[in-house]
């Protein structure tokens, strides 16, 4: 199949392209500038494959969690390609790509976003042993410190929410730690990996009912909020 | 803003995407050069308003959640009313400024990954110029030169247009926006956001002659607009009355009148400053049945014709997109493949038209 991955979620601006059994990509860290680069990164990726746009199969797009404008920017593009060809969209996690980021085959992995305003973005799975994740928790957004983690006999942490908040995680870890990388991000080639699997699974979406993941939901005050604040 | 020449969309419809504020508005037009209402084939729209009411005001973050939301169910409805697939587009039109960067950016991304999906050209298009043209998706369209009026929520400008994409700013407001003082004057007579229409209708229940307020920056030279000092008057006069139903609808009778004539004066001006004899109303506050009236009546005594969009497309609308894109298609402008908005966007700037 042919499916092309986008993942735009956090200062990294990615797109992959899953060609038969090859995957190929382009990443580059380009905070601000992701708007600019996905169409050309994804038309180097289609000529590099020596195939059209219409031979897609399906678009695949780091939904979120992430950076507001970043996560709808990547869902926007997926929606508008995916309508215009008339081909289903898968979206994945941005938590989940980023834990394939992991190097370790056992540790359990904590995937962990900076969300700014003193908050994280976190989800943690172990590997699946066929390339895939299971997921150990539901993915939320909390203050580093009131993390709470599931049991594991060791925990491999991967993310910008580790650069920002280490020593508060470390902290958190309900067993030792293996590993840890502050200066990895979700990569649009993970995304194609997990889409690929949500595809042949039967899980794609009509382009409308793809939508974007953000967990940070309360956003504003209503004037009845404002009035009691 | 860069363009570039590429092919011409001949004949084809072009889609137009709107989501610069708080409404989501699609359409699909075919260029008609000699009569561009009657290229219209559909148009969809879908306003914010309620969403936002609960929070008094445009939240910037939940307007563009809620436009990705809407913007595909929309587009699928243009094209089931059209009978049109989306392989039929020869183009893509999208806002791409001024306005909220957010709302901007899901509409230019959508819109510039269709385009690219499809392997036709797309436009970014100034929502000013959008505005000022919807007047031409009427009969009896108004050829350039002429004076637009654009008043709504987020602008009063006074705009000569000598061609299209030909743009000079006659006046602008200081403060307030028109409708933004329609708004901010509803609340403080307790009407709920936004309380600029319930206003208007309020009005036509005033009485004639029970408040009078001042016509700001009539009684010197010039096109500009300040709205802000009248809503300190609104203020003292109601804090100063018996606060009944009949007062407040006299009161806005008088705000009303107040901005209608302010608006009317600069208008006859500017035509006069720019020697021209067709005066065209864009914006939402030019769905003013007051203010379509007065200057209906100064154009029969001045010997100038006013042109009104439909009320439909004095709001934000995705058919103004559609033109404005598809006009500037037909001329051979295109953007390239990077998504670029422009939250804030000077009209006279852009490249003309031909």
């Amino acid at each position: 199949m042919n499916l092309l991955a986008i993942e735009t979620a956090t200062e990294a601006c990615s797109v992959a392209l899953v060609h038969g059994q090859e995957v190929i990509a382009r990443s580059e860290l380009a905070p601000r500038r992701h708007a600019e680069l996905v169409l050309p990164m994804a038309d180097a990726l289609l000529a590099e494959a020596g195939i059209g746009r219409h031979a897609l199969d399906a678009i695949a797009v780091g939904r979120g969690p992430g950076a507001f404008t970043g996560v709808r920017l990547g869902v926007s593009l997926a929606q508008g390609m995916a309508l215009a060809l008339d081909v289903p969209v898968v979206t994945v996690s941005s938590l989940a790509a980023l834990a394939l980021e992991a190097q370790d085959e056992d540790a359990a992995i904590l995937a962990v976003i900076d969300a700014r305003m003193g908050e994280i973005y976190a989800a943690s799975y172990r590997r699946d042993g066929a390339g895939g994740l299971v997921p150990l928790d539901d993915e939320r957004v909390c203050h580093p410190q009131a993390l709470s983690l599931p049991d594991a006999a060791q925990w491999q942490v991967v993310g910008s929410g580790w650069a920002a908040y280490a020593d508060v995680l470390r902290g958190r870890l309900t067993g030792p730690l293996q590993a840890a990388d502050g200066a990895c991000y979700p990569q649009a080639r993970h995304v194609a990996e997990l889409a690929v699997r949500e595809f042949q699974a039967g899980r794609a979406h009509a382009p409308e009912l793809a939508l974007p993941v953000y967990l940070r939901d309360k956003v504003a005050l209503t004037l009845a909020e404002q009035g009691k604040a | 803003m860069d363009t570039t020449q590429i092919s011409k969309p001949v004949g084809k419809p072009v889609l137009g995407i709107e989501t610069s504020c708080d409404e989501t508005g699609v359409a699909l037009l075919r260029w008609e050069p000699d009569a561009p209402g009657r290229g219209l084939l559909a148009h969809t729209l879908y306003s914010q308003i309620k969403l936002h009411a609960d929070y008094g005001g445009v939240v910037p973050e939940l307007a563009s959640r809620d436009h990705v939301r809407k913007l595909l169910p929309l587009v699928r409805e243009a094209l089931a009313q059209a009978g049109l697939a989306p392989a039929d587009l020869g183009g893509v039109a999208y806002t791409a400024g001024p306005g909220l960067v957010g709302a901007l950016l899901v509409g230019a991304s959508a819109a510039r990954a269709m385009a690219w999906a499809l392997g036709v050209p797309a436009i970014g298009v100034h929502h000013m110029e959008g505005h000022l043209l919807a007047p031409l998706l009427e009969d009896d369209p108004p050829a350039p030169p002429f004076v637009a009026l654009l008043v709504s929520g987020g602008h009063s400008l006074l705009v000569e247009v000598r061609a299209i994409g030909e743009y000079r700013i006659l006046g602008d407001t200081l403060d307030d926006a028109a409708g933004e003082a329609f708004d901010k004057t509803a609340k403080l007579m307790g009407l709920p956001y936004p309380g600029g229409p319930a206003l208007a209708k309020l009005a036509m229940q005033g009485r004639a002659g029970g408040y009078r307020f001042s016509r700001p920056m009539t009684d010197r030279p010039g096109l500009d607009f300040s709205f802000s000092g009248l809503k300190t008057q609104v203020l003292l006069a109601w804090q100063k009355s018996d606060q009944s139903e009949q007062t407040r609808a006299d009161i806005a009778r008088g705000f009303e009148e107040a901005i209608v004539d302010t608006l009317v004066i600069k208008c006859r001006r500017a035509l006069e400053a720019a020697g021209a004899r067709r005066l065209v109303i864009a914006g939402g506050v030019g769905a003013n049945q007051r203010l379509r009236a007065e200057l209906a009546a100064a154009g029969a005594k001045d010997g100038f014709k006013a042109y009104f969009p439909r009320l439909a497309f004095c709001t934000d609308n995705g058919a103004m997109i559609a033109l404005a894109g598809a006009i500037r298609l037909a001329a051979g402008q295109s953007q390239d493949e990077t998504v670029q908005v422009f939250p804030r966007w000077d009209l006279e700037t852009l490249p003309p038209a031909a």
